[in-house]
């Protein structure tokens, strides 16, 4: 699941790394869906009965689905790390970074623009995707040279593989292909 | 108009929620199928003769060979 996970998000970083996908514009999404949620909000008014309860279901559902949707790659990513016996600090490690983001959210209250995403996200890919590889290895019984040592190494070998595929990649799509 | 649009509302929902999680895990159907075919045949290969240290070398060069083949087939379509 780890691997799954942690290789998904290193192709997908390679490939905006390389210019192939478009980066992630936090702020033009944020501005985007918040004008699109006005709009509707405005056709749509709230029933008072149910106001009562949620004044804003629109706001409501965004932050609902949003929530459940990273939240359920947090719970993944607790029980993948946790499951070889540390489950206690991968999950107090993702309790700390909840109260983390919701205060950095409370005070900022707006999205976080200047973080750079695709980096954050190739160096959890490259970490998910040797972590995931030595656990797997663990669960098959491989021998890794160096013991416990040899997730170094496999952190060497994805970021390697890594840096040259984005080189690899954006020279092969800068170049038209050959017809004929 | 599709025809899962008349279903039910829970079912919508829960079609919804299941298509979100397939997404958390897969992009590219196939570089998903062959991660998971890799690590079937490392499993199966637990309980062959094949050295433990072989297969240790095979293991990450076999996701990275993936993760090659997934970007460059990727990048292949774009040119065309």
């Amino acid at each position: 699941m780890i691997l799954l996970f942690g290789m998904r998000w290193l192709r997908k970083a390679i490939l905006r790394a390389a210019g192939l996908i478009p980066l992630h514009d936090e702020a033009a999404a944020f501005a985007k869906n918040t004008a699109a949620m006005r709009a509707a909000n405005s056709s749509a008014p709230a029933k008072a009965a149910s106001a009562f309860l949620i004044p804003d279901k629109l706001a409501f559902a965004a932050s609902f689905h949003i929530t459940m949707l990273e939240g359920a790659e947090v719970v993944f990513l607790v029980i993948a790390l946790g499951a070889g016996g540390p489950l206690a600090p991968a999950a107090a490690g993702a309790a700390l970074a909840a109260l983390t983001v919701a205060a950095l959210g409370l005070a900022l209250h707006r999205p976080l623009a200047r973080v750079p995403e695709n980096t954050l996200k190739f160096i959890v890919g490259v970490l998910l995707s040797a972590f995931g590889t030595f656990w797997v290895g663990e669960g098959a019984a491989v021998a890794w040279p160096g013991s416990d040592l040899a997730i170094l190494s496999l952190i060497a070998l994805w970021l390697i593989v890594a840096a040259e595929m984005v080189a690899v990649t954006r020279a092969r799509s800068t170049h038209p292909a050959v017809v004929g | 108009m599709p025809p899962h649009n008349n279903r039910p509302a829970p079912l919508r929902w829960l079609r919804a929620i299941a298509l979100e999680l397939y997404g958390l895990f897969v992009d590219d159907g196939l570089f998903a199928a062959a991660i998971v075919a890799w690590l079937a045949l490392t499993l199966i290969a637990a309980h062959t003769h094949l050295s433990p240290r072989w297969r240790a070398l095979a293991l990450p060069a076999g996701l990275a060979a993936i993760l090659i083949e997934s970007l460059l087939r990727f990048t292949n379509a774009r040119r065309k």
